[in-house]
């Protein structure tokens, strides 16, 4: 089977979404579209981790283009993952409210083509094609977040384009003075893989040049502070399911792109890319999780600790070739808990009817179901033990400690301390406290006109598939998965 | 070709790319909203015809062909689009008070010109000499003119317009270093632009519906408050 196959399912789909059927037919199709991915990205990954190989014969011409390898299996798979429980949750979340039959549609629509171009990156191998379909997940979300028309869904909207297309205009430079770096130093084929042979020969100023601007540009859509600044809103205003990609998978693959220079940088004299790495990794888990104190909305909160987990993954590449293996795992547990968070905050949205923070007292006895997941989710994006964020931080912690990284190793524990604290006060007010009559009055009778709302059979299961790897990743790491891990640690590295 | 027809196409070349950086202050600095795209096109065609004088200069097809397809993309599918998706409400508009005045914006703009002059030519240093020339200093001058742009203007269609000449200027600069991309790249990325101008046409139209502004720089609700602040308002 060809690797390219994967990206036909969601293509279809968008196609078929558009066709104006019964109600029920755009989220069912997507459903189905998605789990073809999955099944298409489990075969791949699982390939790859038993010794096989993947074929990508992509015709004439295209040869150089399309190449998977385990780093690129490893997203595709997280990318099918959440997007599967994304769509499961999409199909009982979106009916509520009865938005009209067209948006529904244009919902499904985007939806697909969203999980197109965010499949798509991994796949290709040609970085500026690469940045093609960068630019293309921002522009295919951007109608995603501003789904509810809202004011404020539609200032998250714009304030998202503009700061990604801007950063991508950045990267876009960057990649084309990548481009004549390579050029200049061999004849080989634009692609990941040629740039690392190239690599020895190709000038340093230039790389260098070309590095930074990548890192700037791309790194404003991955939410590197001091970039961040249109993250929190984007990932908060947009509908729960979008939110559960944008913060689960989207920052990831997009920090993936960043990952491929790493390898390439390695050879070129005086790059210093792990140091950069490691300041803006730092800075960013640092300035979150103080700004995670300071948040008023719940969903905003799980939107910072995004930030923070990007730091956290960025300043484990940078502490070297031993934490790799700690930053893969970071990607992983990340990406199934951050969307499980992201489910538990929509149905707490349904059930309360309002995403302030100080108007949600006594979760647990209004809507206990989504109260004991959303202090399940923050436990374990905090790092809770025994959860797979955990497992995944603590590895990233011995490693820096080992390296004799002993600055950098304990500002990480510090801050990932003060963020733990952060998000879990927070929730425990929101989970346990005692129900106020205080409340903001359009809060209350919110509360009492939704509190009838039933959490919907497909959210309740796709809250449930989510929480599996979560809960499963903290205990035991299946050795194909294990396997898998350690082939994308080593694609960090020559 | 003979040197002095080489001397004149280079120098035709440094006409084009100087008229380019004019272009890209004046999208900095232009008021009128209609202005600004029209100063976008001439930047559009000023890059296609570098594009085709490099493509000359050169003797390479693939030049030529950017040229074209920076020459139908740009000036005539952009003002197109932008009338399908768009209010027409952002042509009319005029941007009276600018977040930096006028000669400050200029200013800083002048400065950034500069340092992007230096860049170039350190970049530029490091390769082969075929590759000097204007492309690369001023390249990166509209790369980050489009960006400083999108700092300081709030109106819906030079904001579009901001992110379309950052687009423009990282091409001018990649019409001289990187000569032999694939064709295949230049088309996905010039229909990208397109897409761009879809997307941000349907946005604007949408934040006008609902919002009733087209001035989408304005748009400041969202930020963090201080959650002691939210409980004394929730207070009753």
């Amino acid at each position: 089977m060809n690797a390219i196959a994967i990206l036909f399912p969601p293509l279809i789909a968008a196609a078929l979404c558009a066709i104006p059927f019964k109600k029920s037919w755009a989220p069912g199709v997507t459903v189905l579209s998605c789990l073809v991915v999955l099944v298409l990205a489990s075969n791949m990954a699982w390939r790859l981790a038993t010794g096989g190989s993947v074929m990508v014969s992509a015709g004439p011409g295209w040869s150089d283009w399309v190449a998977v390898d385990g780093l690129s299996a490893l997203i595709l798979l997280l990318i099918a993952l959440v997007a599967t429980t994304a769509a499961i949750y999409s199909v009982g979340y979106m009916a509520h409210g009865t938005p009209a039959p067209r948006e529904l549609r244009l919902y499904h629509l985007n939806y697909n083509l969203f999980i197109f171009s965010m499949l798509a990156i991994p796949l290709l191998a040609e970085p500026t094609l690469v940045w093609i379909v960068v630019e293309l997940t921002t522009l295919c979300s951007a109608l995603l977040v501003s789904f509810e028309n809202t004011r404020e869904a539609l200032e998250a909207a714009w304030k998202y384009v503009v700061l990604s297309l801007m950063g991508a205009g950045f990267a876009l430079f960057g990649f084309l003075v990548l481009f004549a770096a390579m050029h200049a130093a061999s004849a080989g084929a634009y692609t990941w893989a040629g740039l690392i042979e190239a690599g020895p020969g190709m000038s340093a100023l230039l790389t260098r040049t070309a590095f930074l601007l990548i890192l700037i540009g791309l790194g404003t859509k991955v939410g590197l502070v001091p970039m961040h600044t249109w993250l929190p809103d984007a990932h908060s205003q947009a509908p729960s399911p979008v939110c559960a990609l944008l913060s689960g998978v989207e920052t990831t693959t997009i920090l993936y792109v960043i990952l491929r220079l790493f390898p390439v940088m390695q050879a070129v004299p005086g790059a210093h890319a792990e140091t950069w790495a490691l300041v803006l990794g730092l800075i960013s888990v640092g300035t979150a999780a103080f700004l995670l104190l300071q948040v008023s909305d719940y969903k905003r909160l799980f939107a910072f600790s995004t930030v923070e987990h990007m730091g956290i993954i960025l300043t484990a590449v940078g502490l070297g070739a031993a934490a790799h293996d700690g930053a893969m795992q970071q990607i992983v547990s990340h990406s199934v808990t951050k969307s499980f968070c992201f489910f538990a905050a929509g149905a707490t949205l349904l059930g309360v009817g309002t995403r302030e923070i100080a108007a949600v007292r006594g979760l647990i006895r209004i809507a206990p179901a989504a109260g004991a997941a959303l202090l399940l989710g923050g436990l374990a994006i905090t790092g809770a033990p025994p959860l797979a964020v955990f497992l995944s931080e603590f590895a990233i912690l011995k490693a820096g400690l080992a390296q004799g990284a002993y600055v950098a190793t304990s500002l990480l524990a510090v801050f990932i301390v003060i963020a733990f604290f952060g998000v879990l006060m927070h929730l425990n007010r929101m989970v346990f406290g005692a129900p106020r009559d205080a409340a903001p009055a359009h809060a209350r009778a919110d509360a009492r006109s939704e509190s009838g709302v039933r959490l919907p059979f497909t959210c309740a299961l796709a809250l449930i598939i989510a929480a599996v790897p979560m809960l499963v990743l903290g205990v035991y790491v299946p050795q194909p998965l294990h396997e898998l891990l350690k082939q994308a640690a080593a694609a960090l590295g020559r | 070709m003979s040197d002095p027809t080489r001397q004149l196409v280079e120098n035709l070349n440094a006409l084009a790319t100087g008229l380019f950086l004019l272009t890209a202050f004046g999208i900095v600095a232009m008021r009128q909203a209609r202005g600004c795209l029209h100063l976008f096109i001439a930047q559009s065609l000023l890059l296609a015809i570098s594009a085709a004088l490099l493509g000359l200069r050169f003797d390479s097809g693939h030049l030529y062909g950017v040229a074209l397809v920076n020459l139908i993309s740009k000036p005539i599918i952009v003002p197109w689009l932008l009338r399908r998706t768009a209010p027409a409400e952002i042509y009319t508009r005029r941007e009276i008070d600018q977040v930096l005045n006028i000669p400050n914006a200029l200013a800083i703009a002048l400065a950034l010109a500069i340092a992007a002059y230096f860049l170039g030519t350190a970049l530029a240093d490091a390769l082969p000499p075929e590759y000097r020339g204007p492309n690369v200093p001023i390249g990166i001058a509209g790369l980050l003119l489009g960006a400083f742009t999108l700092t300081v203007r709030r109106e819906a269609m030079p904001l579009l317009i901001g992110l379309l000449a950052m687009e423009n200027g990282a091409f001018l600069a990649g019409i001289s270093i990187a000569r032999d991309l694939s064709m295949l790249v230049e088309l996905a990325i010039a229909t990208d632009g397109l897409i761009i101008v879809f997307i941000v046409g349907v946005l604007v139209r949408a934040v006008e519906r609902h919002v009733g502004t087209t001035a989408v720089g304005e748009l400041a609700s969202l930020k963090e408050v201080p959650a002691t602040q939210v409980e004394r308002e929730a207070a009753p």
